[in-house]
């Protein structure tokens, strides 16, 4: 094929891409217009059905739950995958983390990293369980505070050395807690079905208070295993990614 | 349906669209800068202020847990995963 060739067909297909996304840009809403009817539904009943002020947590914790169960699973099938792919292979070795043989270039880390490494440990840690544990009463929710908790460990590993990283996330005990998570929100759908309810309905009690941490019932339950599962995802998926970096080189001993 | 409801936090209509307007054009300008850089690290270190960027337009557009998740993946999480990709590459490369 000539290069003059693949340009016409380039060109048209360029022409037919933008003929289409102009004719569907045609077809949209107008900008903030919303044609409900779902949302308007949903702001109108949400409160008043869960005791949950966080509407966007109600709906992907409740009314949307399965969805989220599918979402979860994808994390967790990801983890899984990294984890497979980034083994160690039988040609590569371990180096140990500690040698301190002359003529590695690894930058030692400063002391104002370690610093503010050091002081933002902490709290990154209340912010993100603070999040994962407030999904029913405002914006936040296990996912965004589970990526945070897993920040944490990062920033154990950017304050000190990969060893104390992986002091603090044994790989067996990630594991457990990932599992625990995602399983423990499977388990909340299927209790609701061992009681003759529909799958992840909201079976516990709502609470008195709209709004109250103790509101709200399931919602707040799995927004806290998803909170498990997904910083024991990302905990597990920077490990292994470190572990490639610092420690597996190709070669035999 | 149209709620006309003042609050303390209510801003004049013209602010909130001057802010959207400019929000806008940062993201448009961060998404080229991303693309346009060419040397590894420092396009992963743009990727993650666009993703800041994102959060602020997603904040301006009245969407703080669509805010929350850029945040934690878009400027955290995804520049971590590239980051170590990129050491691990260097020192095969070497």
């Amino acid at each position: 094929m000539t290069p003059t060739q693949r340009r016409w067909i380039f060109l048209a297909g360029a022409f037919g891409l933008v003929a289409f996304y102009l004719w569907g840009l045609s077809g949209l809403p107008g900008f903030g217009d919303y044609p409900g009817p779902y949302g308007f539904i949903i702001n109108r009943i949400a409160v008043g059905q869960t005791n949950a002020t966080g509407v966007v947590s109600t709906v992907n914790f409740d009314y949307r739950g399965f969805d989220t169960v599918g979402e979860e699973f994808i994390l967790f099938a990801a983890a899984a995958g990294v984890a497979t792919v980034l083994r160690r292979l039988r040609d590569e070795r371990d180096r140990p983390a500690t040698d301190e043989a002359a003529g590695r270039d690894v930058a030692t880390t400063s002391s104002a990293v370690r610093m503010v490494a050091l002081l933002f440990t902490g709290p990154v840690v209340v912010m993100g369980w603070w999040l994962a544990s407030h999904a029913q009463t405002n914006p936040s929710g296990g996912f965004q505070g589970g990526v945070i908790l897993a920040t944490a460990f990062i920033l154990i590993y950017l304050s000190g050395e990969f060893l104390v990283f992986k002091r603090f996330s044994p790989v067996d005990l990630t594991d457990v807690v990932e599992a625990v998570g995602a399983g423990g929100f499977a388990a909340i759908g299927v209790s609701a079905v061992a009681m003759g309810l529909p799958y992840l309905k909201d079976f516990l009690p709502l609470g008195t208070v709209p709004g109250a941490v103790s509101s709200s019932g399931t919602i707040a339950l799995i927004s806290f295993f998803v909170g498990l599962e997904v910083a024991a995802a990302f905990i597990l998926i920077i490990g292994e990614l470190l572990e490639q970096t610092l420690l597996i080189r190709q070669g035999a001993n | 349906m149209t709620l006309a409801v003042v609050t303390p936090y209510t801003v004049p209509v013209g602010m909130m669209d001057a802010l959207q307007i400019t929000i806008l054009i940062l993201v448009a300008v961060g998404a080229t800068a991303v693309v346009l850089i060419r040397e590894r690290v420092r396009q992963v270190l743009a990727l993650s202020v666009y993703g800041v960027l994102l959060a602020v337009l997603f904040l301006a557009f009245q969407a703080p847990d669509v805010t929350l998740s850029e945040l934690t993946v878009g400027a955290v999480a995804l520049p971590i995963i590239l980051l170590l990709t990129l050491a691990k590459i260097r020192k095969r490369e070497e």
